[in-house]
């Protein structure tokens, strides 16, 4: 087999997430976007925050409510989708990239949005996910990360501590977690961030940028579980040294965090980064962020500097680069292939018939 | 079989014959599957009618010369309609050893056997424990054997072109195949036309190739060795334009059809899987004709895909084999949820587990049938034979649309690989599928919303409301919904409903009465199958009634809903036989179903029925000696 040249250049390049989507001028609100169902999660769930900045942040859009879909596997963040008011499906564990696949092919003139959990993605659903992101599809992806699984009642997740001691690990898990980011990083994504379920403005930016990527972005939200894993993040949203650990990606900007900038990121001896203080290695050392670098190298690094622990937790945009998607890839195909046989003049009938028939005459009318 | 003989203008006796049924067999590497293609397609062309039976291993290449690297094909053509590849061959062209030890015990006394005796070396005797040289010793003698060094003479007509004596050899299939088309009066030009085509980018070969046929044809023509030719005149079909199609060839292109008789766009994501690849190899080259192909991570992708593709208003398609339908159950459970269309074409082959990839075998119809969690209830529909497959897809998707539903099409190994003439059909005269999507809403208290699970009383469908079209967005999911309004319900009354609501809709399906062929009117036994085992099933009743005895024949091609009538049908006789590939499948539904004593006779060999032992066993019933 040879490589073909794709019959047209993809649009990729030059268009936005949302750009064939259809626009209103309507006024939208959140309460536009809010279904009548009961939002049924847990008192002090993560998900009705990461709910509330999804509707508060949708109208800034401004595309048509109709021609929104959301789609979700299996799990408590899965049932986000019956909370808004567009169209959604509920789909089974692991496999919403597959149907969300489906339809950014056929339809592009619908913005498409995966919600997953830790345990849908990364275990039932982990082929698919790597695929999406590999495969470039124009989907956005929510993992909403909360390092348990809550609908089944607390068992631990791919993404939960070693040692975690839960119903299923009363010794605790010996289960070496994932790095969503880092996983994601190395399945080709083009599009990386991070947030907090409950740093509004942190998340809806990164929201923001995910929505207007062309092609697959993968937005990992750390989300609380109160009921089974009750206040796992909480060393990043409260206590003194928050601002010691919690790393705000700036594009462009040097990498510096601390109540008044005075850590930094920088090169280490073994090739990756590294925390440091500026005061030790003065300002031209700190690791200037550049999330549309080519070679993923440095937001990988970026994905690892922190452990389980949450020491140094890094969130905003590490990746966002431009690649062809496989969506606008196929649909380029599909056309081109029609131009060629609407000016061969192919139709069914001659596909039926192919090159080789015979005709069979009608029997003449003596014969015995 | 009944032939005239004649004297042809050499001298030589042209002896007139009804049918014929000739096996290419050699190494996996001998290209014995293009040689009968290529036989097949002059028979198709010289206007015969024809049954073919592809019979390869699965692996691509097994080690050279060894008993699982045989790969033969099996060619039937007749001046009348014929329904089966046939059970054994008249003509067998053994490429080697191998070839000869593993199909020569289906060759009956008296049958011509043509044999490429450069292979016939001790080391490739050994190889498969010849322990004397069977074309030395008297082992061949009850047959007209025809010892051709075919690969010597390849190589001297090759001379010429300097190519390598191993290059060479490799085209001693096409001495065989111009032996054959020698033998049979047929024509070169066709297939030298085929070669220039097929190595247009290698002219080189092509000569090559075309050397050798014309070398086979040739040696046919000036040697002594062959006293007899043969002709086999064109049959008599119904009137119209044919061409040969394979199974999955057609299955293709009732995809292709149903799309534009749709007017919606064609999404299939897949999985390659033997023997259903060539189904998504054959689609994606129709990209402008609708059809966009996805090949997926894996079997559930694939499927997941497909239904996306229709929650969004396309046709979605999902093509696999029965281990990819396991794999695929809970989507498809989903889509039984969904209430959305959804065309699953399983080209089932021998299980369990990865089983025989390469053989044939109907033992999935249990599990389209139940293969889900939960009660979720699935059309299925069976061609009967390659050409069949055509009408099967139309159907299929006609029955997806209308009712909103998945659909299972079980075809098989044998129907996707074997090909017969297959009559063009009139494009004009194609079933119109067109559908229509939800536009407005439709809440019966006037509220102004969209109920998505709002049943039409005719046919218990919900609407298909496809995302873009404002004032209908919904949302759907696994989970049981609310009669009507389609919202999450766990209400115990509602999911009895539900459970109800979705039996009733696959079971109020309309579909054809079964039909019985009964030419004698008074037969005691009726024989009923499905699928693939149409033509033997036919066959067999075609010796019965030959030989004096009348026979029953039904054919079922609607697995589920069942035809209305069948139960009346199956009890108005004496004696009902089943046959089938797999253990009795069919035959525990019809008994469960209809508390009829259905006699059930199986075989899971990986090949079809031979039209010979179906006959015997209807014969016993006939003479009401079927064991119990």
């Amino acid at each position: 087999m040879t490589a073909t040249d794709l019959p047209l250049s993809s649009p990729s390049g030059s268009l936005g997430g949302l750009d064939l989507v259809p626009t209103t001028d309507d006024t939208q609100k959140a309460k536009d976007f809010t279904s009548d169902q009961e939002v049924r999660w847990c008192p002090g769930c993560g998900d009705y925050a990461v709910l509330a900045s999804v509707r508060g942040f949708l109208p800034e859009l401004g595309l048509k409510r109709e021609n929104i879909v959301f789609v979700s596997g299996i799990g408590c963040s899965s049932r986000f989708p019956y909370y808004l008011d567009t169209y959604g499906m509920h789909s089974i564990h692991g496999r919403a990239p597959t149907i969300a696949t489906g339809l950014a092919v056929t339809r592009p003139d619908l913005s498409v949005w995966v919600v997953t959990g830790d345990g849908d993605a990364l275990s039932i659903g982990g082929n698919h996910l790597i695929h999406a992101l590999r495969r470039n599809m124009n989907i956005t992806i929510l993992l909403f990360n909360n390092r348990i699984y809550g609908l089944t009642k607390g068992q631990y997740s791919p993404t939960s501590e070693v040692g975690k001691v839960t119903k299923s690990t009363p010794m605790g898990s010996v289960d070496a977690p994932f790095n969503p980011v880092s996983l994601a990083l190395g399945a080709e994504a083009t599009f990386v961030g991070r947030a907090l379920d409950s740093d509004r403005k942190g998340l809806t930016e990164v929201l923001r940028q995910a929505a207007a990527h062309r092609g697959a972005s993968l937005v990992e939200i750390f989300q609380d579980c109160p009921i089974f894993n009750d206040g796992s993040f909480d060393v990043l949203r409260k206590g003194d040294d928050v601002a010691e650990r919690l790393i705000k990606l700036v594009d462009g900007e040097p990498i510096l965090f601390g109540n008044d900038g005075e850590y930094g990121v920088v090169r280490s001896a073994a090739g990756g980064l590294e925390v440091a203080k500026v005061a030790d290695v003065g300002e031209d050392a700190i690791v200037v962020h550049r999330a549309g670098e080519e070679d993923p190298t440095q937001s990988f690094a970026l994905s690892r500097l922190s452990d389980q622990d949450l020491t140094h937790t890094v969130t905003g945009i590490f990746r966002k680069v431009d690649r062809p998607t496989y969506d606008d890839g196929a649909r380029a195909q599909v056309e081109a292939a029609t131009e060629q046989a609407e000016q061969r003049g192919d139709n069914l009938e001659a596909l039926l018939r192919g090159k080789d028939t015979w005709a069979v005459m009608p029997e003449p009318e003596n014969e015995q | 079989m009944s032939t005239d003989t004649d004297v042809g203008p050499a001298g030589r006796e042209v002896r007139q014959t009804h049918r014929v049924v000739i096996r290419f067999a050699g190494d996996s590497g001998d290209g014995m599957q293009l040689t009968g293609d290529r036989f097949t397609s002059e028979a198709a062309a010289f206007g015969n009618d024809l049954a073919t039976l592809p019979n390869f291993p699965a692996e691509i290449r097994a080690p050279a010369g060894t008993l699982p690297g045989v790969s033969s094909f099996q060619l039937h053509f007749a001046d009348y309609d014929i329904l089966t590849p046939g059970d054994r061959p008249d003509v067998l062209v053994a490429m080697n050893p191998a070839a000869l030890k593993a199909n020569i015990r289906d060759l009956p006394h008296g049958g011509m056997l043509i044999v490429n005796t450069d292979e016939f070396t001790k080391r490739n005797l050994a190889k498969v424990g010849y322990e004397s040289n069977p074309l030395e010793d008297d082992s061949l003698e009850p047959y007209t054997t025809h010892k051709v060094a075919m690969a010597t003479l390849t190589r001297g007509a090759l001379e010429p072109t300097g190519m390598s004596k191993k290059d060479a050899e490799r085209a001693k299939n096409m001495f065989a195949l111009g032996l054959l088309s020698w033998m049979y009066h047929r024509g070169t030009d066709a297939t030298e036309q085929f070669l220039r085509e097929k190595f247009a980018k290698k002219p080189d070969l092509a000569e090559a190739n075309i050397l050798a046929f014309r070398a086979g044809w040739n040696y046919g023509e000036t040697t002594e060795s062959f006293a007899v030719t043969f002709e086999v005149a064109p049959a008599r079909l119904a009137e119209g334009t044919y061409r040969q199609i394979t199974g999955n060839l057609a299955l293709a292109y009732g995809v292709v059809a149903a799309g534009l008789q749709a007017k919606l766009p064609v999404f299939l994501g897949t999985y390659p899987i033997t023997p259903a690849s060539d189904v998504l190899h054959e689609l994606s080259k129709h990209k402008g004709m609708g059809v966009t192909t996805f090949q997926a991570e894996d079997e559930i992708a694939g499927i997941g895909a497909a239904l996306g593709a229709s929650f969004g208003g396309a046709l979605g398609v999902t093509s696999t084999s029965g281990p990819g339908v396991a794999l695929k159950s809970e989507t498809i459970g989903l889509a039984v949820a969904l209430e959305l269309p959804l065309l699953i074409l399983d080209v089932q082959r021998g299980g369990p587990s990865t089983g025989l990839p390469t053989k044939t075998e109907q033992a999935d119809l249990l599990q389209a049938m139940y293969g889900r969690n939960g009660e979720a209830p699935v059309p299925i529909i069976a061609p009967q034979s390659p050409a069949d497959c055509f009408d099967a897809a139309l159907d299929a998707v006609r029955m997806a649309l209308t009712y909103r539903t998945p659909v299972f099409l079980l075809s098989d190994g044998s129907i996707a690989n074997g090909s017969e003439p297959w009559r063009v059909p009139d494009v004009d005269s194609l079933p119109d599928l067109s559908t229509t999507f939800a536009t407005e809403p439709n809440a019966p208290d006037g509220s102004g919303e969209f109920w998505p699970y709002l049943r039409d009383p005719d046919t218990l469908a919900r609407p298909w409301a496809i995302p873009g079209t404002a004032g209908l967005e919904h949302r759907i999911g696994g989970l049981e919904k609310a009669d009507g309004r389609g919202t999450i319900s766990y209400d115990p009354d509602n999911h009895d409903r539900m459970v109800r609501l979705r039996q009733a809709k696959i079971d109020g399906i309309p579909v054809p009465d079964l039909t019985v062929h009964d030419p004698d009117g008074d037969a005691e036994v009726l024989v009923i199958g499905w699928g693939s085992s149409y033509g033997p099933i036919g066959a067999a009743c075609r010796r019965v009634r030959a030989a004096g005895m009348s026979v029953a024949q039904a054919h079922l091609r609607h697995l589920n809903p069942m035809p209305r009538n069948l139960g009346d049908v199956l009890r108005s006789y004496r004696r009902v036989v089943v046959p089938e590939m797999n253990l009795g499948q069919l035959s525990m539904l019809l008994r469960a179903k209809f508390l009829v004593d259905a006699h059930s006779y199986t075989k899971v060999a990986g090949l079809p029925f031979q039209a010979e032992e179906l006959a015997g066993v209807l014969t016993d019933a006939v003479k009401g000696d079927l064991p119990a």
